[in-house]
């Protein structure tokens, strides 16, 4: 069936199964390789994107169910070029927050949704929100570092 | 725009690699799309072990998409190998290691949950699993056995009928006369029995693979997610699918972590090549999860019975360890040898131990195979190691910090010869323990416990020293313990006519840093602007020849050959500069990206020089040849030892048995260190990994059924980021005395650390209870358990 939703504030009808995932529409259909598929439990939050602005795991949500809606992925934070990195994007750069890059962009998509939300998050407040993201690589202490210091360029980018 | 400008080493540029990651323009397997490219699945084996009887795939072939359905006798008609095995290890006996068939699709019979039993390709991935369903397999299913004391016995069920015993290999290391020896004169005599829980490494990015094929060329293409894609074209072209080198292409382009799990030639590998010739048809894989957890190799999953000889003072005199150790139902690329050469020649740690003697089984058991898994073989030694010496520690009455210190070798005691085997090159365990025991503020724990035992919490203090071998490997030796190749590693430096650099290298960076790391040793040694180094990687039509990355090698093997063929460019350089300055090869100096006359004003840049090189008028060509482009190979003369002290300190709460990791505080000698920053990141992920195995992770196996039972993320517990504080890493680094930069290595020392440090603070904290040892992992529903045992037991006094 034929969807209507805007992905990375682009416009796009599309004509999807009903029975494809959106994290599939994203990245088989429409080639945004940039979310990732870490599991087939829901666990991994490698496939985190937003939709209508907030979190969601796009392995749980059916493509049908977007329609009318609108979808941001990591390719949205930022238009490539170093320049124009976003604020949480920049953090993890600058603060080692990344190894293998797998699980990078659900961990950031999170981050940029538990910053709208807290501004000003507590170590411990990050460490319980990114429950729902595994990294294997970083042991998450740099990945903490990074999500503090990147809610506080965004406050400073306000 | 950005000044670019020479990076030395020591410091810590931002990583190169990190903006195509952030901004989702990483390039993984799963992500490539080739054109008219057909999806494949596997049916896999449902039952731990059975025979494998007709196999009907009529109805699945007619359903829509289907493009072909193979099996394993389809691949032994055609010829198709199995997959080979890199380290032949012999018995006690001098006979070599049972070695049985490994088919990439099972025929006969199958041996593990998971095994695969056909392969199917159609249009899309939906179609092909649905034709999985439809596929109809006679199994005849046989008693299985997943315990390695268990298929030891007399009666198990056995997993290759040609070995009755299960018994791959009766192995040992060690004097056991001089063992005997010590034990006879020994004061006192601490023991432990003890489990290395098995764990699965679960990258986060799955396993998958790609094959194509150009009839118009021959040529073959594989890109998978692999740590060394030159070995999987070497293995895979030459013994199961009969490929001439030339004609196989092999990328591992991003790859999403590897922690050993893929650095093993695996089945799917050489299904997806085969397949997309005999169709010429791009064909697909991409690894689900729960499918993963059935088909990456295992790590770990020991049965150890371990006993200390001490005299009076506590002095250590011997040690004799009896391991089992499980090899799954069939053996992986690097299997046998990790739980015989990656660990034996460990247990003296880090301490003089005049006599050790060792012996492993190696046993076939109807589970995953069991391969390298961060540390691999070295975590395992540590643990038994530590866990003993607290053991005796707490027996003898001798604090756990003092003991250790009265057994360390001292640091002018280096090179020291342990009894197994290996020369440690360098080391300062006692500074390490010093460093570490100021940072984790031992001094203050007594303090910290009152205050959560005011709180009714048991708070622990657990120490773990450790040493590793890494940098895989000088191969001399590691020919004489098994190894069926060199290990050598190669680099080369191209200079473009402009004087920026294209490094050409056989390791793989898969999170490592590589791109930065090596670009710095680059812009370090020739004066190039960092931002004008670019590292590849990861492809055999690009790169010559390598091992790939694994057993910490990367940066001791592969950045030694990187030094050394920065060495042979200024060499050539110079050369160049001699010529055209009009002066003596011996007179020209390089230095800080100048060439110049020593003692005049007369220079040339590095620029100047790699152009003259490429585009000259003048030039010496009767000695040499344009061109600035050098390769060097590199074998280490010896491993490398990189060591330290971990302190791990915890917090339980008997009502619940939950433990809390409070502060971890790790002290590492790693050598000279080229980038801190990447250098702590590495520490950081292999302590999580490390903590993993102590309090989380555990591949749990029915013993009847043969089933795994923690097969997905719902029951297999990862750790998460709210189980870990903040994690304080420090160096206390030596110099080794054989690499060119004086590196050691870093990517395992946190694994192999973190493990014993862990529940020797588990042990501790519940020492007011009268526990002396705890498995791992030491889940709430255990330590709740031992809990409320012990205070049963107690109350019965
Ligand atoms: S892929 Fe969606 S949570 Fe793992
Ligand atoms: S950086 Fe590799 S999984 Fe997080």
């Amino acid at each position: 069936m034929e969807i209507n939703l805007a992905i990375n504030k682009h416009p796009i009808s599309v004509s999807v199964d009903p029975a494809t995932l959106l994290v599939e529409l994203l990245r088989e259909q429409l080639s945004f390789t940039g979310t990732h598929v870490g599991c087939d439990t829901s666990q991994c939050g490698a496939c985190l994107v937003h939709f209508n602005g907030e979190s969601v795991k796009s392995c749980t949500m059916l493509a049908v169910s977007a329609d009318g809606g609108s979808v941001m992925t990591v390719e949205g934070l930022s238009v490539a070029g170093r320049a124009n990195l976003h604020p949480m994007q920049q953090a993890f750069h600058e603060n080692h927050g990344l190894q293998c890059g797998f699980c990078t962009p659900g961990m950031l998509m999170s981050a940029v949704d538990l910053v709208g939300r807290n501004p000003d998050p507590t170590e411990t407040e990050v460490r319980g929100w990114l429950e729902g993201n595994l990294c294997r690589c970083t042991g998450y202490h740099n990945i903490v570092k990074s999500v503090i210091a990147g809610a506080a360029a965004m406050r400073d980018a306000k | 725009m950005k000044m670019s400008k020479v990076v030395a080493i020591g410091a810590s540029p931002k990583r190169k690699e990190d903006l195509r990651f952030v901004t989702g323009r990483g390039n993984y397997v799963a992500d490539i799309k080739r054109p008219g490219m057909v999806f494949g699945a596997f049916l896999r084996s449902p039952h731990a072990h059975a025979l494998l009887g007709a196999i009907d795939a009529t109805a699945a072939r007619a359903m829509p998409g289907v493009v072909a359905i193979y099996t394993g006798e389809d691949l032994k008609a055609d010829n198709v190998g199995g997959l080979p095995v890199g380290w032949g290890i012999h018995g006690k006996d001098g006979n070599p290691m049972k070695e049985p068939p490994h088919p990439p699709i099972a025929h006969g019979k199958v041996r593990h949950v998971g095994d695969a039993v056909a392969f199917v390709v159609a249009q899309s991935v939906e179609q092909a699993r649905s034709a999985l369903e439809a596929i109809e397999v006679q199994y005849e299913v046989l008693p299985a056995v997943v315990g390695v004391v268990e298929a030891l016995q007399a009666g198990a069920p056995t997993v290759h009928d040609e070995i009755p015993d299960n018994l791959c290999c009766d192995w040992e290391l060690g004097d056991a006369a001089a063992v005997e020896a010590a034990f006879t004169a020994a004061a006192h005599v601490a023991s432990i029995e003890l489990v290395n829980n098995r764990l699965i490494g679960n990258p986060m990015e799955p396993r998958a693979a790609i094959g194509e094929y150009d009839f118009a060329t021959g040529q073959h293409t594989l890109w998978t997610t692999s740590q060394f894609p030159h070995v999987v074209r070497f293995l895979m072209g030459e013994f199961v699918l009969h490929i001439p080198q030339h004609k196989l292409r092999v990328v591992a382009p991003d790859v999403g972590g590897g922690f050993g799990v893929k650095q093993f030639h695996y089945a799917e590998e050489a299904v997806v090549t085969w397949a997309a010739a005999k169709l010429g048809l791009p064909v697909k894989w991409v690894c689900e999860r729960s499918e993963g957890f059935i088909s990456d190799a295992h790590g770990r999953d020991h049965f150890t019975e371990a006993e200390l000889a001490l005299d009076e003072s506590g002095k250590f005199l011997g040690l004799r360890v009896r391991t089992l150790a499980n090899m799954g139902g069939y053996l992986s690329t690097f299997g046998p040898n990790i739980p015989t050469n990656l660990y034996a020649p460990l247990l003296s740690g880090v301490y003089r131990m005049p006599a050790i003697h060792c012996s492993v089984n190696v046993v076939f058991t109807n589970t995953v195979p069991v391969d390298a898994y961060r540390g691999a073989g070295r975590p395992e030694a540590t643990f038994v190691l530590e866990r003993l010496v607290d053991v005796a520690a707490i027996e003898m009455g001798i604090d756990k910090r003092a003991i250790r210190r009265r057994n360390m070798i001292p640091t002018e005691a280096y090179p020291y010869q342990t009894p197994v085997i290996v020369e440690y090159d360098s080391g300062d365990p006692l500074g390490c323990l010093d460093r570490a025991e100021k940072l984790a503020d031992v001094e203050g724990f007594e303090q910290r416990r009152l205050e959560s035992a005011r709180r009714g919490r048991y708070r622990g203090l657990g120490l773990s020293t450790y040493v590793e071998a890494c940098g895989l490997a000088p191969s001399r030796l590691a020919g004489s313990l098994g190894a069926r190749g060199g290990l050598y590693e190669s680099a080369t430096v191209r200079v473009h006519p402009t004087g920026a650099v294209t490094v050409l290298i056989g390791t793989h960076n898969h999170g490592q840093g590589h791109e930065t790391t090596f670009a710095q040793i680059v812009s370090d040694r020739l004066g190039v602007p960092f931002e004008d180094i670019d590292i590849v990687c990861g492809d055999t039509a690009k790169v010559q020849f390598g091992m790939g990355t694994y057993g910490s090698r990367s940066l001791v093997v592969g950045g030694a050959a990187l030094s050394k063929a920065a060495d042979k460019v200024i060499l050539k350089g110079r050369k160049i500069a001699a010529h055209q300055l009009e002066a003596d090869l011996g007179d020209i100096v390089f230095h800080a990206g100048e060439f110049s006359v020593a003692g005049t004003d007369r220079k040339k840049k590095f620029t100047e020089i790699a152009g003259a090189a490429y585009v000259p008028f003048d030039y010496p060509l009767e000695t040499l040849e344009p061109g600035l482009e050098e390769q060097s190979f590199y074998d280490p003369v010896n491993f490398t030892y990189p060591g330290g002290a971990h302190f791990a300190e915890v917090e339980i709460d008997p009502d619940t048995g939950t433990v809390t990791l409070e502060r971890y505080t790790a002290v590492d000698d790693v050598g000279t260190i080229i980038n801190p920053m990447i250098v702590e990141g590495q520490l950081q992920g292999g302590i999580a990994q490390g903590v993993g195995q102590a309090l989380f992770e555990h591949g749990v196996y029915d013993e009847s059924s043969g089933q795994l039972l923690s097969g997905s993320f719902m029951d297999y517990c990862m750790p998460r980021a709210d189980n870990f504080p903040s994690i304080v890493v420090a160096p206390h680094s030596t110099t080794c005395t054989h690499t060119p930069m004086g590196v050691k290595g870093c990517g395992e020392c946190g694994t192999i650390g973190s493990p014993a440090a862990v529940i020797n603070a588990v042990v501790d904290a519940l020492q007011p209870l009268g526990i002396t040892h705890v498995d791992m992992p030491a889940t709430p529903n255990r330590i709740w358990n031992i809990i409320r045992n012990s205070r049963a037991a107690l109350a019965a006094e």
